[in-house]
């Protein structure tokens, strides 16, 4: 043990290092918004053209009710399309799971609709469904196959000895699938759930700029498109702003989601702790 | 001494805890990977099934705990149909082959849990089978908080939990260090003498073999058939004594030889 103790790091520099983590990232965000206000002031950039950041904030602030209110109808056809993908996902997984026939018959189709971009079946979902379900099932088609691949691959990760046990201990279908499969599948489609996050909020932002150019709407996407039409430049920044809040608090709580309910087993999660 | 002897198919079933008749099993490809295999294990015996990897004594086990179908032959287990073999008997892979996700309780309590169990009665047994491998400080903690060694005793537990009368063992030390399986294998001989469990050990060890078992049966490589067989006289308890002893050196030497045998028989066709 003690010939190893010089190279393990010192308690004091590991705090520095983790420190450094979270401060690089910050200095980096200043510099660049430094940058930026710089470069508007030296050469008087009008704000229709670029805002600085300043301007942004100001505007961020002044415009809240009509932003905060679009925000929330985007956050709410985000949870509602990865709440479907995350649901539909992993019972297409099981599905597929128990009968092969189901999953050659489907799978193909799955594909399909992940590889067609969605940007191109949004503006025909808006014809044939209601404006605030078609937008909800964009963000399902691009959330859910990242939730139907991971979940599928988990569940044919299950180690093959453990099977064994539930088969000589008499375990029924259900007992295997609810004590054996779905945790074991758990880091996996956790994975795909992170993934869907993300996913789900493009999906919505898609459907409403399909939706917003023909006219209606009232989501961060649909201010986006209608505030570059008048040219309000500092909104559309104000309003992108929150589109990237919105995505990294949804990537962050999934994060946090995935850590509480593997740290105890996981080795995805074990490294982090032991850093 | 040992002696390689024929094998007694006429003796009574009653006595008998597993019995194999004319076993074989195919690979999909029609490749035979087993058999045909005649073996008759007694009620409360200790045997070893020795042979090189890939000769299919691994396959022999699942094939009695009703996990695999022979291709064909018959399996007799003094355990009932497959579907109840559970409740009688014990399997105790190479690996630990624990649920990560779960405390060393709930890993220990699963073959009582899938058999719906009153939680009080799984909680009695747990306890009492961790009592037995040493671990019962143990109880909450995750199989990742555990050594290797302490996991296959954790596995081990698991398999005693249903108090079986037949305990089927693949290989169950194989990974471990030569430390911790000497200790592994002293505290599976202890809780032999006191349980009296029919116990069919695979392994690919000469002296493991010799120090636990009271008949080792050589296997040939595939199709794996059974090439010789040997009564372990040893006086009991086993234990240092006996790891140290001329006779136990003796007897591994002869082990070995008719298992160098079975190989060379191959090479020369």
């Amino acid at each position: 043990m003690s010939a190893r103790e010089p190279s393990e790091p010192q308690p004091s520099r590991l705090t520095a290092a983790r420190i450094l983590r979270v401060l690089l990232p910050v200095v980096v965000l200043a510099a660049g918004i430094a940058a930026w206000d710089l470069v508007v002031r030296l050469n008087q950039i009008p704000p229709y053209i670029l805002p600085s950041p300043g301007l942004v904030w100001q505007t961020l602030l002044a415009d809240w009710p009509i932003l905060s209110a679009s925000l929330l109808a985007t956050l709410w056809t985000t949870l509602e399309g990865f709440l479907a993908a995350a649901l539909g996902g992993i019972a297409l997984a099981l599905l597929f799971n128990q009968s092969r026939w189901v999953e050659y018959s489907l799978f193909p189709y799955a594909v399909v609709l992940q590889v067609t971009p969605v940007i191109a079946i949004a503006p025909l979902l808006l014809i044939y469904l209601p404006q605030e379900t078609a937008v909800v099932v964009c963000a399902w088609i691009v959330a859910f196959f990242p939730v139907l691949a991971n979940t599928t691959l988990g569940l044919n990760s299950v180690d093959r000895n453990l099977v064994g046990l539930f088969q000589l201990y008499g375990a029924s279908g259900l007992q295997t699938l609810w004590r054996l499969k779905l945790p074991a599948a758990l880091p996996y489609i956790l994975g795909g759930l992170r993934i869907a996050g993300g996913l789900s909020l493009i999906g919505a932002v898609v459907a409403e700029i399909a939706a917003g150019s023909a006219g209606a709407g009232s989501g961060l996407a649909y201010r986006i498109a209608e505030s570059g039409y008048r040219l309000n430049i500092p909104r559309m920044f104000a309003a992108l702003l929150l589109l990237s809040a919105a995505g990294i608090v949804i990537y962050g709580l999934l994060a946090l989601l995935s850590h509480l309910l593997l740290r105890r087993w996981h080795e995805s999660a074990l490294g982090k702790e032991q850093e | 001494m040992a002696v390689s002897a024929p094998l007694d198919l006429d003796g009574p079933p009653a006595g008998q805890a597993i019995r194999l008749r004319a076993i074989t099993k195919a690979y999909r490809s029609g490749v035979l990977a087993l058999g045909p295999v005649d073996l008759a294990v007694r009620r409360g015996e200790f045997v070893s099934l020795l042979g090189p990897s890939g000769c299919g004594k691994s396959t022999a086990l699942r094939l009695i705990a009703g996990l695999a179908k022979p291709s064909s032959g018959r399996i007799e287990v003094a355990a009932g149909s497959p579907s109840q073999r559970g409740h009688s008997i014990g399997f105790v892979f190479q690996e630990p082959t624990l649920m990560p996700w779960t405390s060393v309780r709930h890993n220990v309590g699963l073959p009582l849990q899938l058999a719906h169990a009153p939680a009080a009665e799984i909680a009695r047994r747990v306890d009492a089978a961790l009592a037995r491998v040493d671990l019962s400080e143990f109880a909450e903690a995750y199989p990742r908080e555990l050594s290797g060694g302490m996991k296959m005793r954790v596995s081990l537990a698991r398999a005693l939990v249903t108090d079986p009368d037949i305990l089927l063992m693949d290989e169950p030390f194989a990974a471990l260090d030569e430390i911790t399986r000497f200790r592994l294998n002293d505290d599976l001989l202890a809780l032999w003498r006191e349980l009296r469990q029919t116990i069919l050990f695979v392994t690919h060890s000469v002296f493991e073999s010799v120090y636990l078992s009271q008949r080792v049966v050589v296997m040939s490589p595939r199709p794996g058939r059974i090439a010789a067989e040997f009564r372990i006289e040893a006086p009991e308890p086993r234990g240092e004594d006996f790891r140290t002893s001329a006779d136990y050196a003796a007897q591994c030497r002869e082990v070995s030889r008719a298992l160098a045998e079975t190989g060379s028989a191959r090479v020369r066709g």
